[in-house]
Protein backbone atom coordinates (compact mmCIF):
# COMPACT_ATOMS: atom_id res chain seq x y z
CA UNK A 1 0.00 0.00 0.00
CA UNK A 2 2.99 2.37 0.81
CA UNK A 3 5.15 4.04 -1.64
CA UNK A 4 7.31 5.61 0.98
CA UNK A 5 10.00 5.85 -1.98
CA UNK A 6 8.64 8.80 -3.32
CA UNK A 7 8.42 10.16 0.70
CA UNK A 8 7.47 13.78 1.98
CA UNK A 9 3.91 13.76 1.34
CA UNK A 10 1.68 11.67 3.92
CA UNK A 11 0.01 8.32 2.96
CA UNK A 12 -3.40 9.03 3.43
CA UNK A 13 -5.91 5.91 2.08
CA UNK A 14 -8.86 5.75 4.18
CA UNK A 15 -10.04 3.10 2.89
CA UNK A 16 -7.58 0.58 2.45
CA UNK A 17 -9.23 -0.66 5.97
CA UNK A 18 -12.05 -2.21 4.46
CA UNK A 19 -10.34 -4.42 1.93
CA UNK A 20 -11.85 -7.60 2.08
CA UNK A 21 -8.70 -9.97 1.42
CA UNK A 22 -7.80 -13.30 1.91
CA UNK A 23 -6.58 -14.25 5.48
CA UNK A 24 -4.08 -17.18 4.38
CA UNK A 25 -2.24 -16.52 0.51
CA UNK A 26 -1.15 -13.58 -1.36
CA UNK A 27 -3.02 -9.93 -0.57
CA UNK A 28 -4.19 -10.10 -4.45
CA UNK A 29 -5.59 -13.46 -4.49
CA UNK A 30 -9.08 -13.92 -5.89
CA UNK A 31 -11.64 -13.71 -2.69
CA UNK A 32 -13.96 -16.85 -4.07
CA UNK A 33 -17.06 -17.45 -2.23
CA UNK A 34 -15.56 -19.91 0.39
CA UNK A 35 -12.34 -18.41 1.23
CA UNK A 36 -11.23 -17.82 4.83
CA UNK A 37 -11.08 -13.92 4.44
CA UNK A 38 -10.56 -11.07 6.96
CA UNK A 39 -14.56 -10.91 6.83
CA UNK A 40 -14.56 -14.32 7.87
CA UNK A 41 -12.18 -14.34 10.50
CA UNK A 42 -14.42 -10.90 12.76
CA UNK A 43 -17.55 -12.40 12.45
CA UNK A 44 -15.93 -15.70 13.64
CA UNK A 45 -15.22 -13.50 16.86
CA UNK A 46 -18.32 -11.90 16.60
CA UNK A 47 -20.14 -15.06 17.01
CA UNK A 48 -17.19 -16.09 19.38
CA UNK A 49 -18.22 -12.47 21.56
CA UNK A 50 -21.60 -13.66 21.57
CA UNK A 51 -20.88 -17.16 22.73
CA UNK A 52 -19.02 -15.72 25.32
CA UNK A 53 -21.56 -13.47 26.91
CA UNK A 54 -24.65 -15.06 25.77
CA UNK A 55 -23.97 -18.61 27.12
CA UNK A 56 -20.60 -18.42 28.55
CA UNK A 57 -21.28 -15.67 31.09
CA UNK A 58 -24.77 -17.51 31.89
CA UNK A 59 -23.34 -20.86 32.75
CA UNK A 60 -23.66 -20.15 36.22
CA UNK A 61 -27.51 -19.40 35.96
CA UNK A 62 -26.85 -17.69 39.42
CA UNK A 63 -29.59 -15.97 41.47
CA UNK A 64 -27.59 -13.40 42.02
CA UNK A 65 -25.85 -12.79 38.87
CA UNK A 66 -21.99 -12.40 37.94
CA UNK A 67 -21.11 -9.67 36.10
CA UNK A 68 -20.80 -11.06 32.64
CA UNK A 69 -24.07 -12.81 33.07
CA UNK A 70 -25.87 -9.31 34.72
CA UNK A 71 -24.40 -7.82 30.65
CA UNK A 72 -25.98 -10.78 29.37
CA UNK A 73 -29.38 -10.40 31.25
CA UNK A 74 -29.14 -6.63 30.58
CA UNK A 75 -28.85 -7.43 26.67
CA UNK A 76 -31.49 -9.21 27.16
CA UNK A 77 -34.11 -7.41 28.88
CA UNK A 78 -33.12 -4.43 26.92
CA UNK A 79 -33.92 -5.94 22.89
CA UNK A 80 -36.69 -8.22 24.74
CA UNK A 81 -38.14 -5.04 25.91
CA UNK A 82 -38.02 -3.28 22.92
CA UNK A 83 -39.79 -6.07 21.24
CA UNK A 84 -42.30 -5.86 23.09
CA UNK A 85 -43.11 -2.21 23.60
CA UNK A 86 -42.39 -1.31 20.15
CA UNK A 87 -43.76 -4.30 18.12
CA UNK A 88 -46.15 -5.58 20.53
CA UNK A 89 -46.79 -8.85 22.45
CA UNK A 90 -47.66 -11.06 19.49
CA UNK A 91 -44.21 -9.93 18.23
CA UNK A 92 -42.39 -11.81 21.10
CA UNK A 93 -42.26 -14.96 18.87
CA UNK A 94 -39.62 -12.91 16.53
CA UNK A 95 -37.83 -11.81 19.93
CA UNK A 96 -34.59 -14.77 19.14
CA UNK A 97 -34.82 -13.55 15.69
CA UNK A 98 -34.27 -10.01 16.84
CA UNK A 99 -31.91 -10.91 19.49
CA UNK A 100 -29.50 -12.29 16.70
CA UNK A 101 -29.72 -8.90 14.43
CA UNK A 102 -28.91 -7.15 17.85
CA UNK A 103 -25.74 -9.33 18.94
CA UNK A 104 -24.70 -9.79 15.84
CA UNK A 105 -24.08 -5.60 14.46
CA UNK A 106 -23.59 -4.86 18.18
CA UNK A 107 -20.53 -6.71 18.61
CA UNK A 108 -19.50 -6.45 14.65
CA UNK A 109 -19.66 -2.49 15.21
CA UNK A 110 -17.76 -2.71 18.64
CA UNK A 111 -14.71 -5.28 17.26
CA UNK A 112 -14.65 -2.93 14.49
CA UNK A 113 -13.34 -0.22 16.55
CA UNK A 114 -10.54 -2.49 17.77
CA UNK A 115 -7.26 -0.66 16.11
CA UNK A 116 -6.22 -3.07 13.51
CA UNK A 117 -9.56 -5.08 12.98
CA UNK A 118 -12.19 -5.45 9.92
CA UNK A 119 -15.49 -3.68 10.74
CA UNK A 120 -17.90 -6.39 8.90
CA UNK A 121 -21.01 -3.97 9.24
CA UNK A 122 -19.08 -0.79 6.99
CA UNK A 123 -20.04 -3.30 4.18
CA UNK A 124 -23.51 -2.95 2.40
CA UNK A 125 -23.06 -6.53 1.25
CA UNK A 126 -23.48 -7.70 4.86
CA UNK A 127 -25.81 -4.75 5.74
CA UNK A 128 -27.67 -5.49 2.40
CA UNK A 129 -28.16 -9.03 3.52
CA UNK A 130 -29.27 -8.01 7.07
CA UNK A 131 -31.84 -5.60 5.63
CA UNK A 132 -33.19 -7.51 2.89
CA UNK A 133 -33.59 -10.36 5.31
CA UNK A 134 -35.43 -7.94 7.32
CA UNK A 135 -37.59 -6.24 4.65
CA UNK A 136 -38.67 -10.07 3.27
CA UNK A 137 -39.79 -11.63 6.81
CA UNK A 138 -41.72 -8.86 7.59
CA UNK A 139 -43.41 -8.67 4.09
CA UNK A 140 -44.11 -12.03 4.33
CA UNK A 141 -45.38 -12.03 7.98
CA UNK A 142 -47.51 -8.99 6.69
CA UNK A 143 -49.10 -11.35 4.12
CA UNK A 144 -49.58 -14.29 6.14
CA UNK A 145 -51.28 -12.98 9.25
CA UNK A 146 -53.23 -10.00 7.31
CA UNK A 147 -53.70 -11.70 3.56
CA UNK A 148 -54.41 -8.77 1.73
CA UNK A 149 -55.64 -6.48 4.44
CA UNK A 150 -51.76 -6.26 4.58
CA UNK A 151 -52.27 -4.05 1.61
CA UNK A 152 -54.28 -1.52 3.71
CA UNK A 153 -50.69 -0.22 4.82
CA UNK A 154 -50.26 1.50 1.77
CA UNK A 155 -53.78 2.71 1.95
CA UNK A 156 -54.20 5.68 4.06
CA UNK A 157 -58.02 5.67 5.06
CA UNK A 158 -57.83 8.76 7.30
CA UNK A 159 -56.56 10.97 4.02
CA UNK A 160 -59.45 12.17 1.78
CA UNK A 161 -60.52 10.08 -0.83
CA UNK A 162 -58.59 12.16 -3.98
CA UNK A 163 -55.41 11.83 -1.89
CA UNK A 164 -55.42 8.26 -1.35
CA UNK A 165 -53.35 7.28 -4.73
CA UNK A 166 -51.11 9.88 -4.65
CA UNK A 167 -50.49 8.84 -1.08
CA UNK A 168 -50.76 4.78 -2.09
CA UNK A 169 -47.74 5.55 -4.65
CA UNK A 170 -45.72 7.72 -2.04
CA UNK A 171 -46.20 5.19 0.70
CA UNK A 172 -45.25 2.20 -1.79
CA UNK A 173 -42.20 3.41 -2.70
CA UNK A 174 -41.40 4.27 1.24
CA UNK A 175 -42.26 0.99 1.66
CA UNK A 176 -39.58 -0.49 -0.79
CA UNK A 177 -36.63 1.98 0.18
CA UNK A 178 -36.84 0.91 3.36
CA UNK A 179 -34.12 -1.87 3.06
CA UNK A 180 -32.16 0.62 1.14
CA UNK A 181 -32.28 3.51 3.77
CA UNK A 182 -32.06 0.16 6.39
CA UNK A 183 -29.18 -0.80 5.57
CA UNK A 184 -26.97 2.06 3.88
CA UNK A 185 -27.28 4.05 7.40
CA UNK A 186 -25.40 1.16 9.06
CA UNK A 187 -22.63 0.48 6.74
CA UNK A 188 -22.63 4.48 5.67
CA UNK A 189 -22.75 5.50 9.56
CA UNK A 190 -19.75 2.67 10.55
CA UNK A 191 -17.42 3.52 7.19
CA UNK A 192 -17.58 7.36 7.98
CA UNK A 193 -16.37 7.24 11.26
CA UNK A 194 -13.65 4.69 10.70
CA UNK A 195 -12.58 6.64 7.38
CA UNK A 196 -12.46 10.32 9.73
CA UNK A 197 -10.50 8.21 12.23
CA UNK A 198 -8.08 7.13 9.47
CA UNK A 199 -7.86 10.71 8.07
CA UNK A 200 -6.62 12.28 11.35
CA UNK A 201 -4.39 9.03 11.58
CA UNK A 202 -3.22 10.20 8.22
CA UNK A 203 -2.29 13.62 9.41
CA UNK A 204 -0.80 12.47 12.96
CA UNK A 205 2.61 11.77 10.62
CA UNK A 206 2.99 15.69 10.73
CA UNK A 207 4.66 16.83 13.82
CA UNK A 208 3.08 20.14 13.79
CA UNK A 209 -0.78 19.17 13.64
CA UNK A 210 0.59 15.76 15.55
CA UNK A 211 -0.97 16.51 19.08
CA UNK A 212 -4.51 17.94 17.21
CA UNK A 213 -4.85 15.08 15.09
CA UNK A 214 -4.30 12.91 18.24
CA UNK A 215 -6.86 14.79 20.44
CA UNK A 216 -8.96 14.69 17.31
CA UNK A 217 -8.52 10.38 16.69
CA UNK A 218 -9.64 10.65 20.66
CA UNK A 219 -12.80 12.39 20.21
CA UNK A 220 -13.93 10.60 17.11
CA UNK A 221 -13.13 7.49 19.03
CA UNK A 222 -15.66 8.27 21.93
CA UNK A 223 -18.05 9.21 19.18
CA UNK A 224 -17.65 6.13 17.23
CA UNK A 225 -18.31 3.97 19.80
CA UNK A 226 -21.35 5.78 20.84
CA UNK A 227 -22.34 5.85 17.22
CA UNK A 228 -21.22 1.73 16.98
CA UNK A 229 -24.29 0.86 19.95
CA UNK A 230 -26.65 3.53 18.39
CA UNK A 231 -26.88 2.23 15.04
CA UNK A 232 -26.93 -1.56 16.31
CA UNK A 233 -29.81 0.18 18.50
CA UNK A 234 -31.32 1.78 15.76
CA UNK A 235 -31.25 -1.16 13.12
CA UNK A 236 -32.83 -2.99 15.86
CA UNK A 237 -35.51 -0.74 16.43
CA UNK A 238 -36.24 -0.33 12.89
CA UNK A 239 -36.76 -3.65 12.60
CA UNK A 240 -39.37 -3.79 15.61
CA UNK A 241 -41.31 -0.78 13.57
CA UNK A 242 -40.77 -2.75 10.26
CA UNK A 243 -42.40 -5.57 12.18
CA UNK A 244 -44.92 -3.31 13.95
CA UNK A 245 -46.48 -2.56 10.85
CA UNK A 246 -46.80 -6.05 9.12
CA UNK A 247 -48.41 -7.49 12.51
CA UNK A 248 -50.80 -4.28 12.71
CA UNK A 249 -51.55 -2.68 9.75
CA UNK A 250 -53.12 -0.09 8.77
CA UNK A 251 -52.17 3.50 10.48
CA UNK B 1 -7.68 -3.71 -5.23
CA UNK B 2 -8.31 -0.66 -4.03
CA UNK B 3 -5.01 -0.88 -1.72
CA UNK B 4 -2.89 -1.53 -4.42
CA UNK B 5 -3.98 1.20 -6.58
CA UNK B 6 -3.55 4.00 -4.45
CA UNK B 7 -1.27 6.26 -5.01
CA UNK B 8 0.27 9.03 -2.21
CA UNK B 9 -1.22 12.05 -2.53
CA UNK B 10 -0.51 15.35 -0.54
CA UNK B 11 -4.21 16.02 1.20
CA UNK B 12 -6.67 14.58 2.82
CA UNK B 13 -9.35 15.50 0.79
CA UNK B 14 -7.64 14.42 -2.55
CA UNK B 15 -7.18 11.53 -0.75
CA UNK B 16 -10.52 10.49 -0.42
CA UNK B 17 -11.17 11.32 -3.70
CA UNK B 18 -8.96 8.90 -5.07
CA UNK B 19 -9.80 6.35 -2.94
CA UNK B 20 -13.27 6.99 -4.39
CA UNK B 21 -12.10 7.61 -7.91
CA UNK B 22 -10.45 3.84 -7.79
CA UNK B 23 -13.68 2.12 -5.89
CA UNK B 24 -14.83 1.69 -2.44
CA UNK B 25 -13.84 -1.44 -1.21
CA UNK B 26 -17.54 -1.96 -0.31
CA UNK B 27 -18.41 -1.96 -3.85
CA UNK B 28 -16.09 -4.05 -5.09
CA UNK B 29 -18.90 -6.95 -6.29
CA UNK B 30 -16.12 -9.88 -6.06
CA UNK B 31 -15.87 -10.27 -2.96
CA UNK B 32 -19.99 -10.09 -1.89
CA UNK B 33 -20.54 -13.78 -2.28
CA UNK B 34 -17.54 -14.26 0.36
CA UNK B 35 -18.94 -11.74 2.38
CA UNK B 36 -22.79 -12.62 2.29
CA UNK B 37 -21.82 -16.38 2.68
CA UNK B 38 -19.88 -16.02 5.76
CA UNK B 39 -22.50 -13.98 7.41
CA UNK B 40 -25.00 -16.10 6.65
CA UNK B 41 -23.03 -18.86 8.91
CA UNK B 42 -22.69 -16.29 10.99
CA UNK B 43 -26.29 -15.47 11.93
CA UNK B 44 -27.59 -18.65 11.21
CA UNK B 45 -24.76 -20.02 14.16
CA UNK B 46 -25.87 -17.06 16.25
CA UNK B 47 -29.37 -17.93 15.52
CA UNK B 48 -29.19 -21.45 16.53
CA UNK B 49 -26.86 -20.50 19.88
CA UNK B 50 -29.26 -18.44 21.10
CA UNK B 51 -32.77 -20.46 20.82
CA UNK B 52 -30.78 -23.27 21.75
CA UNK B 53 -29.25 -22.40 24.68
CA UNK B 54 -28.67 -19.30 25.44
CA UNK B 55 -32.39 -16.91 25.59
CA UNK B 56 -34.20 -20.26 27.58
CA UNK B 57 -31.64 -20.51 29.98
CA UNK B 58 -31.43 -16.71 30.89
CA UNK B 59 -35.50 -16.59 30.44
CA UNK B 60 -35.59 -19.17 33.25
CA UNK B 61 -32.53 -17.77 35.02
CA UNK B 62 -35.05 -14.66 34.88
CA UNK B 63 -37.97 -16.26 35.58
CA UNK B 64 -36.00 -18.23 38.60
CA UNK B 65 -35.62 -14.81 40.26
CA UNK B 66 -38.86 -13.36 39.99
CA UNK B 67 -39.95 -16.84 41.40
CA UNK B 68 -37.81 -15.89 44.17
CA UNK B 69 -38.01 -12.39 44.81
CA UNK B 70 -41.65 -13.41 45.22
CA UNK B 71 -40.87 -16.03 47.29
CA UNK B 72 -39.21 -14.04 49.72
CA UNK B 73 -41.22 -10.87 49.73
CA UNK B 74 -44.30 -13.18 50.56
CA UNK B 75 -42.39 -15.33 53.12
CA UNK B 76 -41.29 -11.46 54.46
CA UNK B 77 -44.94 -10.79 54.61
CA UNK B 78 -45.92 -14.18 56.36
CA UNK B 79 -43.13 -13.51 59.00
CA UNK B 80 -44.48 -9.63 59.31
CA UNK B 81 -47.61 -11.08 60.14
CA UNK B 82 -46.32 -13.47 62.54
CA UNK B 83 -44.49 -10.73 63.90
CA UNK B 84 -47.57 -8.35 64.60
CA UNK B 85 -49.94 -11.50 65.98
CA UNK B 86 -46.86 -12.13 68.40
CA UNK B 87 -46.33 -8.74 69.55
CA UNK B 88 -50.57 -8.57 69.88
CA UNK B 89 -50.31 -11.78 72.23
CA UNK B 90 -47.46 -9.87 74.02
CA UNK B 91 -49.56 -6.70 74.78
CA UNK B 92 -52.80 -9.73 75.49
CA UNK B 93 -50.16 -10.65 78.21
CA UNK B 94 -49.24 -7.78 79.64
CA UNK B 95 -52.72 -6.38 79.83
CA UNK B 96 -53.78 -9.56 81.63
CA UNK B 97 -50.96 -9.56 83.81
CA UNK B 98 -51.22 -5.88 84.67
CA UNK B 99 -54.62 -6.90 85.40
CA UNK B 100 -54.05 -9.82 87.48
CA UNK B 101 -51.55 -7.39 89.78
CA UNK B 102 -53.87 -4.98 90.25
CA UNK B 103 -56.94 -7.73 91.68
CA UNK B 104 -54.10 -8.82 93.62
CA UNK B 105 -53.00 -5.49 95.29
CA UNK B 106 -56.40 -4.73 95.48
CA UNK B 107 -57.31 -8.26 97.24
CA UNK B 108 -54.44 -7.88 99.38
CA UNK B 109 -55.33 -3.95 100.21
CA UNK B 110 -58.81 -5.54 101.54
CA UNK B 111 -57.60 -8.07 103.23
CA UNK B 112 -55.16 -5.70 105.08
CA UNK B 113 -57.69 -3.76 105.63
CA UNK B 114 -59.90 -6.29 106.98
CA UNK B 115 -57.14 -7.46 109.55
CA UNK B 116 -56.56 -3.97 110.28
CA UNK B 117 -60.14 -3.09 111.00
CA UNK B 118 -60.40 -6.34 113.12
CA UNK B 119 -57.18 -5.36 115.24
CA UNK B 120 -58.71 -1.83 115.87
CA UNK B 121 -62.38 -3.32 117.12
CA UNK B 122 -60.22 -5.72 118.90
CA UNK B 123 -57.91 -3.06 121.02
CA UNK B 124 -60.92 -0.78 121.31
CA UNK B 125 -63.00 -3.35 123.31
CA UNK B 126 -59.68 -4.33 124.89
CA UNK B 127 -59.20 0.05 126.03
CA UNK B 128 -63.10 -0.39 126.94
CA UNK B 129 -62.50 -3.27 129.23
CA UNK B 130 -59.66 -1.56 130.41
CA UNK B 131 -61.16 1.78 130.99
CA UNK B 132 -64.22 0.61 132.67
CA UNK B 133 -61.92 -1.68 135.27
CA UNK B 134 -59.99 1.05 135.76
CA UNK B 135 -63.00 3.64 136.66
CA UNK B 136 -64.54 1.04 138.88
CA UNK B 137 -61.28 0.28 140.68
CA UNK B 138 -61.18 4.20 140.72
CA UNK B 139 -64.81 4.15 142.18
CA UNK B 140 -64.23 1.79 145.03
CA UNK B 141 -61.09 3.61 146.06
CA UNK B 142 -62.57 7.10 146.23
CA UNK B 143 -65.79 4.82 148.45
CA UNK B 144 -62.80 3.52 150.57
CA UNK B 145 -61.57 6.89 150.90
CA UNK B 146 -64.59 8.59 152.09
CA UNK B 147 -65.32 5.58 154.46
CA UNK B 148 -61.80 6.24 155.64
CA UNK B 149 -62.73 10.10 155.93
CA UNK B 150 -65.89 9.78 157.72
CA UNK B 151 -63.80 7.18 160.13
CA UNK B 152 -61.14 9.76 160.83
CA UNK B 153 -63.86 12.34 161.32
CA UNK B 154 -65.54 10.35 163.79
CA UNK B 155 -62.64 9.50 165.59
CA UNK B 156 -61.79 12.99 165.46
CA UNK B 157 -64.74 14.34 166.86
CA UNK B 158 -64.99 11.56 169.86
CA UNK B 159 -61.06 12.38 170.60
CA UNK B 160 -61.96 16.12 170.32
CA UNK B 161 -65.02 16.02 172.44
CA UNK B 162 -63.19 13.82 174.91
CA UNK B 163 -60.70 16.45 175.37
CA UNK B 164 -63.42 19.07 176.23
CA UNK B 165 -64.05 16.84 179.10
CA UNK B 166 -67.46 15.72 177.94
CA UNK B 167 -68.55 11.95 178.45
CA UNK B 168 -68.79 10.55 174.82
CA UNK B 169 -71.24 8.29 173.20
CA UNK B 170 -69.93 6.85 169.87
CA UNK B 171 -73.18 6.63 168.20
CA UNK B 172 -74.00 9.83 169.16
CA UNK B 173 -70.91 11.14 167.51
CA UNK B 174 -71.04 8.88 164.62
CA UNK B 175 -74.85 10.48 163.87
CA UNK B 176 -73.59 13.95 164.37
CA UNK B 177 -70.56 13.33 162.22
CA UNK B 178 -73.10 11.34 159.39
CA UNK B 179 -75.56 14.52 159.54
CA UNK B 180 -73.11 17.35 159.11
CA UNK B 181 -71.02 15.21 156.44
CA UNK B 182 -74.36 14.56 154.72
CA UNK B 183 -74.81 18.56 155.24
CA UNK B 184 -71.95 19.44 153.62
CA UNK B 185 -72.52 16.68 150.97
Amino acid sequence: MADEAQGGGIHIDPMHQFVVKPLFGQPGDHVGMLTVTNATLWMAIAVLCVVLLLVVGTRGRAIIPSRLQSIAELAYGFVYKMVEDVAGKDALQFFPYIMTLFMFIVFANMLGLVPMSFTTTSHVAVTAVLALAVFLTVTIVGFVKNGTKFLGLFWVNSAPLPLRPVLAIIELISYFVRPVSHSIRLAGNLMAGHAVIKVFAGFAAIAAVAPFSILAITAMYGLELLVAFVQAYVFTILTCVYLKDALHPGH
Amino acid sequence: MAGETTAPIEHAPDAAHAAEAVGMPQLDFATFPNQIFWLVLAILAIYYILTKIALPRIASVLAERNGTITNDIATAEELKLKAVEAEQAYQKALAEARAQAQKIAAETRAEIKEELDAAIARADTQIAEKSAESAAHIGEIRDNALISVEAVAKDAAGEIVRALGRPVDDGDVAAAVETQMRGEA
